[in-house]
């Protein structure tokens, strides 16, 4: 097997042994998702002006934003930053493979799993019983499929980007303890993105953040023309792929000027 | 596999080192609260000198172990020549590649243990850690299937491999990790302390273990450790390394003509009070019946020395042997710490 098809499966499987933390990601999503279900309807009733979005769409977006929360940058790979802490990162350079591929396949693979555990039950819970809608029609469900594709790229090439700048810390928290802060607001995870301040909105547009949450979602809630279907695909994908070469950049940079901790 | 070799440097050696120069910058601070604030403005920054103009080749089947005092740079010339660190300056070439520049090709062909870390998944049982490793390095299955019985079989590996790595003692992990470094079957083999915390059983595997790598595979191997029986037991030629310098190299025993010539006489006396001199031997030791006499080779031969000493008084027992190892070297660390 491609060896880092190899990694990608071997983390993935690793990952779903976690059955215990899965329910318990289930049952914390479970238990916000209703406080912010409250929070919002509560917004929504005492509003004047008509909101950006509907309270069935806004109710749909939030239990997404809850499904989803393993596939937001919700953490840094422990495993990869407990290895550059202690200097298990000299074998991965001992290994005849490039290094950004492989951080990137287990990357992928931190996602993806917990994601399939906890989404699965979470969204059927959420169309059974509170409120989540399915999207409108079947073009809708494809884009959103893309959609969760790219964001899975995004995230897992913006993950990489943390690590890498780690090489040049000593213990490394301190971009990983803020980047999912960041991701958290700027992708549209705590407040959607139609109902911030217009100025925001044109900066957080342009931004990769928004790919992680906002496209994905609202393109479930199929409340964007379909012609601009494509355009908001490739902004994830542009984004995708400027991310995948900075963080290639970063560790051929970072890898020459190495020291490695302890003897 | 065409990946497999550099452009050959057209030398037999498997490694050539020359002048290697490899510094580390360490921000130091004073010690408490002050020192830590006076920290935040300016930083004194100190330049050590990790490997300072090291020079060495290596013959294919060498087995060559690399010693010197914590902190003489040992590790950071495996990791220069296992192509994780680029050195400053001077040549450094193995199997005819250059480390870091050819890493992937490279490190295709070699095996590396740090001995203080483990390269296995740890939430991974045993046998799926070595499968992941044939897809890492590509190993075609037939290869495979043959390089794991042999490396199940010499390092007794068989009821292990289906425990997950985070459940294994020390000493198990430790054989483990060298089948993870062998699975390949690499020409080149790095060990940095494999025996480091090992017990007495686990640490007699490992060497028997190197020492038929060495010999039946033809394996070149470079071994640190600070573990003197394991140079005893392994090394035909020791490297010893301080403060990023060689101090010197050869055989073991010229390691030791070097520091000292002398040889130790142990004697079983028949009568414990006996009394007990000679011009040329030195008492060091004396506990009831047992005595021990320090004495040059070279004012009076082994031999003339017993028979003075036999005419003196009964003698139950004798041996003649040299001085253990860790105190040679332990006076050459001493040396260089002046």
């Amino acid at each position: 097997m491609n060896p880092y098809v190899s990694l990608f499966a071997a983390r993935f499987r690793a990952l779903l042994q976690y059955r215990l933390a899965a329910v318990a990601g289930f049952g914390t999503q479970l238990f916000w998702g209703f406080l912010r279900v409250m929070i919002f309807t509560a917004f929504y009733r005492s509003t004047t002006k008509p909101p950006p979005i509907s309270l069935p769409d806004m109710v749909s977006y939030l239990w997404l934003t809850q499904a989803f929360f393993a596939l937001s940058l919700n953490y840094v790979d422990p495993d990869v930053r407990a290895m550059m802490r202690n200097g298990t990162v000299a074998y991965e350079m001992v290994r005849p493979l490039d290094l950004y591929s492989v951080w990137l396949s287990t990357a992928l693979a931190a996602r993806i799993a917990p994601t399939v555990l906890r989404a699965v039950p979470m969204l059927l819970v959420a169309w059974l019983l509170l409120g989540l809608r399915l999207p409108p029609g079947a073009g809708c469900a494809l884009a959103t499929a893309a959609g969760i594709a790219c964001a899975f790229l995004l995230t897992a090439a913006l993950s990489v980007v943390v690590t890498a700048s780690l090489f040049h810390t000593v213990s490394g928290e301190g971009l990983a303890r803020f980047m999912p802060v960041v991701v958290y607001i700027f992708s549209g995870i705590l407040v959607p993105l139609p109902l911030l301040p217009g100025w925001m909105q044109s900066i957080l547009d342009v931004l990769p953040f928004r790919g992680i949450a906002d496209i994905p979602y609202r393109l479930y809630l199929g409340t964007v023309p379909a012609s601009d279907v494509p355009l908001l695909l490739a902004h994830q994908l542009a984004w995708t792929i400027a991310l995948v070469l900075l963080g290639k950049l970063m560790l051929r940079r970072s890898t020459r000027r190495l020291v490695v901790q302890g003897g | 596999m065409s990946y497999l070799l550099c452009e050959a440097g057209g030398t037999a050696l498997d490694i050539v080192v020359e002048n290697l120069k490899k510094s580390f910058h360490v921000a130091e601070r004073e010690p408490g609260t002050w020192g830590a604030v006076k920290g935040l403005v300016r930083r004194r920054v100190r330049v050590v000198n990790a490997l300072d103009g090291i020079s060495f080749a290596l013959a294919p089947g060498e087995l060559v172990g690399y010693i010197g005092p914590n902190g003489a740079g040992k590790s950071t010339t495996v990791k220069v020549l296992s192509g994780i660190l680029v050195p400053d300056s001077g040549r450094c070439e193995a199997l005819g590649c250059v480390p870091w520049r050819d890493r992937i090709s490279y490190v295709a062909q070699i095996g590396v243990v740090f001995g203080q870390r483990t390269q296995l998944w740890w939430d991974l049982p045993v046998a799926e850690s070595l499968d992941l490793l044939r897809d890492i390095y590509r190993v075609p299955a037939d290869a495979y299937a043959r390089s794991r019985a042999e490396l199940v079989e010499m390092l007794q590996l068989a009821g292990l491999l289906t425990v997950p790595v985070r459940q294994l003692s020390l000493g198990q992990r430790m054989r483990c990790d060298l089948a993870a470094a062998l699975i390949h079957a690499p020409r080149l083999l790095f060990l940095d302390e494999p025996t480091i915390g090992l017990d007495a059983v686990s640490k007699l595997a490992v060497r028997d273990f190197v020492r038929r790598l060495n010999r039946e595979r033809g394996v070149t191997v470079i071994l640190t450790t600070h573990d003197m029986d394991d140079i005893e037991a392994l090394c035909s030629r020791v490297i010893l390394i301080s403060d990023g310098k060689i101090l010197s190299d050869g055989s073991l025993d010229s390691l030791r003509r070097e520091v000292t010539r002398e040889r130790r006489l142990t004697l079983d006396l028949e009568d414990p009070e006996a009394e007990i001199s000679d011009p040329d031997a030195e008492l060091i030791e004396r506990d009831h019946g047992r005595v021990r006499l320090s004495f040059d080779p070279e004012r009076v031969s082994p031999a003339e020395l017993i028979g003075r000493i036999t005419a003196q008084c009964a003698v139950r027992d004798l041996f003649v042997e040299n001085p253990p190892i860790e105190e040679i070297v332990a006076r050459l660390y001493g040396r260089t710490a002046k």
